[in-house]
């Protein structure tokens, strides 16, 4: 009950965060010069003045700004995200038709670049220092300094041009026609290198993060105390030490989900995935207004709710947090 | 039950890493703990006792810090010729440790009962109801009310007394012929730690127990110990029964030690009704108020001062004493309004502190200064000493060289060298760096002084020397001293009169000589009855400094 209370809650207190990031970024594209009229008619290769003028009319860009913003929050109110003048669907079919690309590739990468990167780090604490600890920090920092679109092409070459083992883009071979599970293995063999690519940046961040957090974890006097009860190493690990030392890591994992969304507009446009980031670039280049608001704001719906999640599983973790 | 000896070490040496100021931690440890015995392992820090602990049971940060010398036995075993697994097998079993911070010694993440039942779990193979049983049974015998209810709470949950009654639970489950006792009380609130030491007691009388009881506290060791060991620097200095070395010690380091536990006996009262107040609280009080609001939880207002009055002549000391909680703390800060009250006055030379504006507030800090409890926090690591006792007095507006020749006169009146001024803070002792802040604190020329706690982060023989420097001060420059401490021997020491303090009020105030003569209120009495080793006077040694 109380916890039904609190995500209620939450929710409350999530609204205007939203509405402000609506403002503020419809305020903002509109200050860039150039409108989706513009873009058309430069598609189009020109047109004249009066076609023009019929067209802002029609889309309604002719009324001042402050107007357009209350009409576009009106119509968010309903629930209506509006129409895309360049894919001619409303908006909430557009996107429903490219979310699930992307959160399939986010899910995807965060969650092995987590699991892994959360094994690897407390492997490496525990060996600290020795030859392994040294190979696995180092290939971190490898990872964690190479630009995305340079490991992204990297894994094509071997991949695709050297091994011809995966395919170089694209979410699905469009010739096969796959239905059932054999669509769904097409899908996943197209999506390997796309998250192998996004994972191994994020990977590295949560191993040195851990790695750090488990050091600091194992000098602490309850470490010492399950010692002196006579535990063995494998059990101060898992018990002790591993669940006390993910809490910064929860931390980072929440705030990055975010920046996720950023960093896949990159891998989705090298390997032509089409997803929400790729959406959100064609969008600006087009000055598809209604498409871009709608991802702004399905992304920060996506940001609101994975951070009350992340305050539950960390609630969840550390005992002495409380859900107020 | 055989005579036998739990625990012998004998010649036992460990190694320090290379490059260290000396070479061993300890050196030709002899020691034994007999069945039924508690033996008492007494140092300053520094002294290596925490590491002999650590060394019975082979947790030593290896390989830097190792055994190079001699033997330890458990039951005549050599602990040095087993295997890991056979030490883990022993480790809980039959041999426990009890720690000195109760919240930090258990897991946060892990409710009571999980980490007793891991002992449990560990060392026997009992089902999980079995189990559960014993846990029950044995928070029940360390007396904590409603063990179900401890039993599934998380340690943030019970206060810092329950927590280390689980501590001594979690060592006891499984009556291990020896508990190491590492400084269990020191962290507790005297009438705590009095009733831990009883359990302790109770506890080892009833199972026969060998215990190894570390601690720097002679007061305690007057409590509790059967005999003695005093460490210096890794060196065995003096062992024997409690009774000879608490009255008769032979080693100068040990007389030494003894003479500067301060005594219970308060200092002969002074007459000051004819001095002038130079400090007057009026109706303070200060809430934590309520936090939180409409949208997000809502936390209860504590009440940490209620209605205090009191009043402070020029050249006398009155302690604020009480246990954590009752709101001491709280006091010291609002008096120099380093926290607003909310409600009040504190007049200082006709002026009233608590309402004063932005700049007469400024002008009269001069007159009310602070010494705090931990020297290295409240010092600036990245200041020269000099810099940091001047920079007051410059805020102020004297020259800065007029400010530094006054700084270097400073030193000297706190007796630390001239040379100090060019060395920063950390290249100092923690009682030197307590004579810094003193300096620092005087350097103002205030006429109040508010001293929170400002010996209790030091050892007993350095606490002596800067208790002595204060009043000596006090007496030379005629200042008045606000001393707020949870020890009641030091305020006994030092304390013209005294404010004993519970949950944000005075319950008793007074003469120190005949509030501890003849405590009124029945806290008080709890108090001054819980002192560790009060039936115990501190012989009085002449040739000892």
């Amino acid at each position: 009950m109380s916890l039904l209370l609190y995500l209620l809650r939450r929710i409350l207190q999530a609204l205007p965060v939203i509405l402000l990031i609506i403002i503020g970024s419809f305020l903002l594209i509109k200050l860039a010069p150039g409108d989706t009229v513009d873009a058309l008619v430069g598609d189009m290769g020109g047109a004249d003045p009066a076609f023009v003028a019929r067209l802002r009319q029609e889309y309604g860009l002719d009324q001042p700004v402050l107007v357009q913003l209350w009409r576009y929050l009106v119509k968010l109110a309903q629930f209506d995200l509006g129409w895309s003048y360049v894919y001619e669907q409303p908006v909430t079919k557009v996107l429903a038709s490219r979310l699930w690309v992307t959160l399939l590739l986010m899910l995807g990468a965060l969650s092995s670049a987590f699991v892994v990167g959360v094994a690897l780090g407390a492997f490496a604490a525990r060996r600290a220092y020795s030859a392994t600890d040294n190979v696995i920090s180092t290939l971190g920092l490898i990872f964690y300094a190479m630009p995305s679109f340079f490991l992204a092409l990297l894994l094509v070459l071997l991949f695709s041009v050297k091994l011809n083992w995966l395919p170089v883009g694209g979410i699905r071979d469009i010739g096969a026609f796959h239905t059932g599970w054999k669509l769904w293995l097409d899908i996943a063999t197209h999506l390997v290198m796309p998250v192998l690519a996004l994972a191994l940046i994020y990977l590295a961040f949560y191993m040195r993060l851990m790695r750090t957090s488990v050091l600091e974890v194992m000098e602490l006097d309850f470490v010492r105390t399950a010692r002196a009860k006579g535990a063995g190493d494998a059990r101060l690990m898992f018990h002790h030490i591993m669940r006390n030392a993910l809490l910064p890591v929860i931390t980072l994992l929440g705030l990055q989900i975010s920046t996720v969304l950023g960093g896949s507009v990159v891998i989705e446009t090298i390997f032509s995935l089409p997803g929400l980031g790729q959406l959100a670039y064609t969008s600006v280049v087009k000055r598809d207004l209604n498409t871009l608001m709608g991802i702004i704001f399905l992304c920060s719906i996506i940001v609101v709710l994975v951070n009350i999640l992340t305050d539950l599983v960390y609630a969840w973790l550390d005992p002495r947090i409380e859900l107020k | 039950m055989t005579d036998a000896p739990i625990l012998e070490i004998q010649d036992l040496r460990i190694s320090l890493p290379a490059g260290g100021d000396r070479p061993y931690a300890l050196e030709h440890l002899d020691l034994t703990v007999n069945p039924g015995e508690i033996v008492c392992l007494v140092g300053e820090s520094g002294s290596g006792k925490s590491l002999a602990a650590n060394a019975v049971m082979r947790l030593l940060p290896e390989p830097h810090v190792h055994v190079s010398a001699g033997r330890i036995l458990l039951d005549g075993e050599d602990i040095g010729a087993k295997s890991e697994s056979e030490m883990r097998a022993i480790r809980g079993d039959r041999v426990a440790m009890i720690f000195q911070e109760p919240m930090t010694a258990l897991n946060p993440q892990k409710t009571v009962g999980w980490q007793i039942d891991e002992v449990l779990r560990l060392h026997t193979d009992l089902d999980r109801k079995a189990r559960r049983a014993r846990a029950l049974e044995i928070l029940g015998d360390v007396h904590i009310p409603d063990p179900a209810s401890a039993y599934n709470a998380y340690p943030h949950q019970i206060s810092g007394g329950q927590r280390q009654r689980v501590m001594i639970a979690m060592a006891l489950v499984l009556n291990p012929r020896l508990i190491i006792a590492d400084e269990p009380t020191t962290a507790l609130d005297v009438t705590t730690q009095k009733q831990i030491l009883h359990l302790i007691k109770e506890m080892q009388r009833q199972h026969g127990t060998g215990i190894l009881f570390i601690t720097h506290d002679f007061g305690v060791v007057a409590e509790i110990a059967d005999r003695i060991a005093v460490l210096r620097l890794g060196e065995l200095v003096e062992s024997g029964p409690a009774e000879q070395i608490l009255n008769h010690p032979s080693h100068p380091y040990t007389r030494a030690l003894i003479a500067a536990v301060p005594a219970l006996t308060p200092p002969a009262h002074k007459d000051l009704s004819a001095a002038p107040v130079v400090l007057r609280a009026q109706g303070l009080a200060k809430t934590f108020a309520a936090r939180g609001g409409l949208l997000s939880g809502r936390r209860q207002a504590v009440t940490a001062v209620r209605d205090l009055s009191f009043e402070l002549r020029q050249g006398e000391t009155l302690g604020v004493v009480g246990e954590s909680g009752s709101g001491k703390t709280t006091v010291s800060r609002i008096v120099t309004r380093l926290l607003d009250a909310d409600r009040g006055e504190v007049v200082i030379g006709g002026h009233d502190l608590i309402h004063a504006d932005r700049r007469q507030l400024r002008a009269m800090r001069r007159d009310i200064q602070m010494i705090f409890q931990d020297p290295m926090a409240s010092l600036n690591p990245r200041k020269r000493v000099v810099d940091l006792i001047a920079q007051g007095p410059i805020v102020h507006g004297v020259p800065k060289a007029e400010a530094h020749a006054r700084a270097r006169e400073l030193l000297s009146l706190v007796e630390l060298s001239p040379a100090a001024a060019e060395r920063y803070p950390h290249e100092f002792s923690g009682g030197q760096r307590q004579r810094i802040g003193i300096a620092r604190a005087i350097a103002m020329q205030p006429k109040v002084i508010v001293a929170d706690e400002p010996v209790s982060a030091l050892d007993v023989s350095v606490q002596a020397q800067v208790l002595r420097l204060l009043a000596d001060l006090r007496d030379r420059l005629d200042l008045s001293l606000l001393f707020v401490t949870h020890d009641l021997r030091v305020a006994a020491q030092l304390c013209d009169r005294i404010i004993v303090m519970q949950k944000g009020e005075i319950v008793e105030t007074g003469p120190t000589a005949q509030v501890f003569a003849d405590p009124q209120h029945p806290y008080t009495q709890a108090l001054l009855t819980s002192i560790p080793g009060r039936d115990w006077q501190p012989p009085k040694l002449t040739d000892a400094a």
